[in-house]
């Protein structure tokens, strides 16, 4: 993949590129244009940073009346356009193109509306995920979506990346908490999809945009749900001397009925990385360790946490510590959410990897890692949101050895290819990006994406929108319009007609 | 006029493929248990998936169950049950609103539909629990998306843009949805004899709260006699539902009775007799009333119900209920006429939301759009999805338009 084939430049754009900037400043008075190319540094990359590239230039609207004028002006002159909420994006979503205007939605950062009432909040899409919960955290209000960004991710970006986080077993993706949009389609209309009440009138374009990964339109407004905040949260910290008794306790625990709040599970690398980081007091001498967060109130949580030791002792858990103070539960998630830091002090460079696997398939997946971490002579570490079956491995690599880079994109795509093999996906809530896009086909035939490919034209006919993601080629929505008859033969003989 | 009863996926792909080279428009059906909503379809042959049934897997454990779109959901039900789970979006029944019997309807219903029910508060929609689809397009092409897994954002979610397509889109050939365990205990807590506006207001005191309420409906007087067999009596009930394990339940039950301990006298009901309620509540049954009055389903901001519907009665003689603390309401037409663009207009003033004629005369529903009209913008890009996919329009031509 570090030979990433991005759409050619088109040599139009580039050449008029002085008069395109003048038009940006005049749609975007003041400082919300940025062509200097060392000002233009800060934006080259996402959180996908082995990919670099400069803009045509950066503009950063104000008001949905200049998103509209930008992109129409872009549709109207067949210059492409590439949207960028905070740059989190671990897939390089936001990557820039050379010839393209990079759309940045990051003056977009006010709350436009909170409703108690009704439990709603109205945000502009630049608002952090973060930013979210503490407008509403004094009458006790959260957000549930919790991705690990979320004090730096934008609420515009999660719908864009449909994003997931610890809590999204019990609490659902961005898909299941956003109920409305205000979005800009590429030919500049404005859209609005659902609003404060639930469900769609017609076809789910809500369902549609949340993950499109910015292909589809720029959103300008976002409606989520708000929920009251549990009234307690207590967790266990359960280690295993394989990673086989870990995954039939994560599935004794849905077996008896519990959701629990949180649930990840991380493998002896990540174990040993993590304690030494953070001295989270985790057991050394285990393959896998579960952390189970119960959440509700108090007499739930004590009778739950009742309800899964019990399984944990059942499945042979050589360490069951539950937290008696909410230092201690946090110190249990400690080491969890320093993993990637962690694994950082071990060994100079990391990639991150995002497959989704049937729970079952665990320690098949795992032992396939290994095999392959001998094939590549690279170390990996994996933590695991155990509950929905999101694998996180991080293989190690050291990007100032020669072919190491592209020695670790290897091995990162073969373990994708596992997990479609055991019938999981290539990625479970980082996105495609640029990252994934060549792999697509590894999980869908070219039929699949074609279908996909159609949802872009009725948004984006030109492919202006963020070319380049997400599908591994292009086709020209003409060419896919046309209807390929294969003849007009009656039906199988033998199907029963009436 | 022919029937097509295919048996595989690949029947059903040739059945297609050959209605798009003819231009030859399909009736897409499974129990037909709503084949009357929408626009009513004159098409030449229809297309009948009934017979493409089964579940194909079911991994409780891994809470994922797959099954071909003509299964019922009653088989899938009861299988879930069996296993101490369930569809935790609660879809529900048309079968009696419309004059049809209880229990029919299929799990690709349920889909083109997306059906849900009072647990749709909390738990979501059909929309929110399909993992994956496997579909044959208006253009006689044959294509997955999703998968079985949870976590998955790999391409564009097409399996919702399936939900509520009623058919227009692509025909469904195999469905795969996220199960949960079912709850072990419930409780509903009915405040007695509130008017709408007072409802409004305990509602969502109550769901404002962290008794995490899965259920919150208001029946006015004499609505509350008809659900469970009466057993509520006439006085209007304002219901909330707990769920879960039974010393939380209790617990939040304890809560709630607190906090509306002065909104009026209280009465809890449990098991069975609970679930019997929200299962009428579910179905619309206070309408059920093999009538054709036309019945509205309106989702709108849940505070704004009671208001919307007071100006409403000023000006036509309705009955009303409301389920999701208001957000869906329910609404009888008494004389007779839809009166679409008096409701409309209305809900537009009250924080917008969309209104579908689920109930009405065949005339009715030739005459008036039965699912809320769009915006011009927003209009035009649906019917650019539609042609996407279904370019010669054979597939349920007309009936969501």
């Amino acid at each position: 993949m570090s030979g990433l084939a991005m759409p050619k430049p088109d040599d139009a754009t580039m050449r008029r590129r002085d008069e395109i900037v003048a038009d940006m400043r005049i749609i975007v008075p003041g400082e919300g244009v940025v062509d200097a190319a060392n000002s233009m540094r800060a934006f080259e990359s996402d959180g996908l940073t082995a990919y670099r590239q400069l803009p045509l230039v950066v503009v950063l609207p104000q008001t949905v009346a200049q998103v509209s004028r930008v992109l129409k002006y872009c549709n109207d002159r067949n210059i492409r356009v590439v949207p960028r909420g905070s740059g989190t994006s671990l897939s390089g979503g936001a990557l820039p193109l050379e010839d393209a205007v990079l759309l940045v939605m990051s003056r977009f950062n006010r709350i436009l509306g909170i409703d108690f009432p009704n439990r709603v909040v109205v945000a502009q899409p630049g608002v952090t995920n973060l930013g979210i919960t503490t407008a509403v955290e004094q009458e006790g209000f959260y957000y549930a979506p919790d991705p690990s960004s979320q004090i730096a991710c934008s609420i515009g970006g999660n719908v864009a990346e449909n994003s997931g986080g610890v809590h999204c077993l019990k609490y659902g993706l961005t898909a299941n908490n956003v109920l409305g949009i205000e979005m800009v389609l590429m030919n500049g209309e404005v859209v609005r999809l659902g609003g404060s009440h639930l469900d769609a009138e017609g076809y789910d374009l809500l369902g549609v945009m949340t993950g499109s990964e910015g292909l589809l339109g720029v959103v300008t407004e976002v409606t989520v749900r708000i929920l009251k905040k549990p009234e307690t949260a207590r967790a266990l910290l359960i280690g295993f001397p394989t990673s086989e008794q870990g995954g039939q306790c994560v599935a004794d625990i849905i077996g008896a009925g519990i959701i629990p709040g949180g649930m990840e599970m991380m493998d002896r690398p990540a174990i040993h990385a993590a304690e030494d980081f953070v001295h989270a007091g985790y057991p050394l001498d285990v393959e896998a360790l579960l952390i189970v967060e119960l959440d509700g109130p108090g007499v739930e949580v004590d009778h739950l946490i009742g309800l899964v030791e019990a399984i944990a002792y059942k499945n042979g858990s050589t360490t069951c510590r539950i937290s008696q103070s909410e230092q201690e539960r946090l110190s249990f998630w400690a080491g969890r959410k320093a993993a990637f830091p962690a694994v950082g002090r071990i060994s100079p460079d990391y990639y991150c990897m995002d497959g989704t696997i049937p729970r079952k398939e665990l320690p098949r997946v795992l032992a396939g890692m290994r095999e392959l971490s001998e094939k590549y002579g690279l170390g990996v570490a994996n933590v695991f949101h155990a509950g929905d079956g999101n694998l996180h491995p991080l293989i190690l690599y050291d990007a100032n050895v020669p072919g190491e880079l592209d020695k670790a994109e290897s091995f990162g795509a073969d373990i994708l290819r596992l997990c479609v093999k055991v019938g999981g996906v290539l990625t479970g809530e980082h996105g495609v990006g640029v990252e994934k896009r060549d792999l697509m086909p590894e999980m869908f035939t070219q039929i699949d994406l074609d279908q996909q490919m159609r949802v872009k034209c009725a948004f984006d006919p030109n492919h202006l929108l963020n070319p380049g993601k997400v599908f591994p080629q292009l086709r020209r929505c003409a060419e896919l319009g046309r209807m390929h008859i294969s003849g007009g033969k009656l039906p199988f003989p033998d199907i029963p007609r009436f | 006029m022919t029937t097509f009863t295919p048996t595989t996926p690949s029947e059903v792909l040739s059945t297609v493929a050959w209605a798009a080279a003819e231009g030859s428009p399909l009736e897409i059906l499974g129990h037909g248990s709503k084949r009357g909503i929408g626009r009513p379809l004159q098409t030449e042959h229809t297309l009948d998936l009934s017979k493409l049934s089964g579940v194909t897997l079911y991994e409780p454990a891994e809470l994922v169950l797959s099954a071909k779109a003509g299964t019922p959901l009653a088989e899938i039900e009861k299988l879930l049950t069996e296993n101490g789970q369930q569809l935790a979006f609660e879809p529900m029944d048309y079968g009696p609103l419309l004059g049809g019997e209880a229990g029919k309807g299929t799990i690709g219903g349920v889909l083109a539909a997306n059906l849900s029910g009072p647990r749709r508060l909390k738990a979501g929609a059909a929309r929110d629990h399909i993992l994956g689809i496997n579909v044959v397009s208006g253009r006689g092409e044959a294509f997955k998306s999703g998968g079985r897994v949870v976590k998955n954002v790999t391409g564009y979610d097409m399996s919702k843009l399936m939900a509520n397509s009623w058919g227009t889109l692509a025909v469904f050939t195999d469905v795969t949805f996220k199960v949960l365990p079912a709850a072990e205990t419930e409780i509903t807590l009915a405040i007695r004899g509130l008017l709408d506006d007072a409802a409004a207001t305990a509602m969502a005191l109550a769901l404002g709260s962290s008794a995490e309420v899965s259920s919150a409906a208001h029946l006015p007087e004499r609505i509350a006699a008809r659900v469970a067999s009466g057993s509520l009596g006439s006085e209007a009930a304002t219901l909330l539902r707990v769920e879960g394990f039974g010393p939380s339940v209790a617990y939040r039950i304890a809560a709630l009775k607190t906090l509306l301990g002065k909104a009026g006298p209280l009465q809890e009901i449990a098991g069975e007799a609970s679930s019997l309620i929200w299962r009428d509540v579910r179905d619309c049954r206070p309408f059920a009333d093999d009538s054709e009055k036309p019945v509205w389903r309106v989702s709108m901001t849940p505070g704004q119900c009671h208001q919307m519907v007071l100006t409403l009665r000023m000006q036509a003689a309705v009955s009303a209920f409301y389920d999701w603390q208001g957000g869906l309401v329910w609404l009888r037409m008494e004389q007779g006429d839809p009166e679409a663009a008096l409701l409309r207009g209305l809900l537009r003033k009250h924080g917008g939301g969309h209104a579908t004629l689920v109930r009405a005369a065949p005339s009715h529903r030739a005459a008036l759009p039965v699912f809320e009209p769009q915006p011009p913008a927003l209009a035009a890009l649906s019917q650019r999805l539609k042609q996407e996919f279904d370019p010669k329009n054979i597939l349920n031509p007309g009936r969501m338009a």
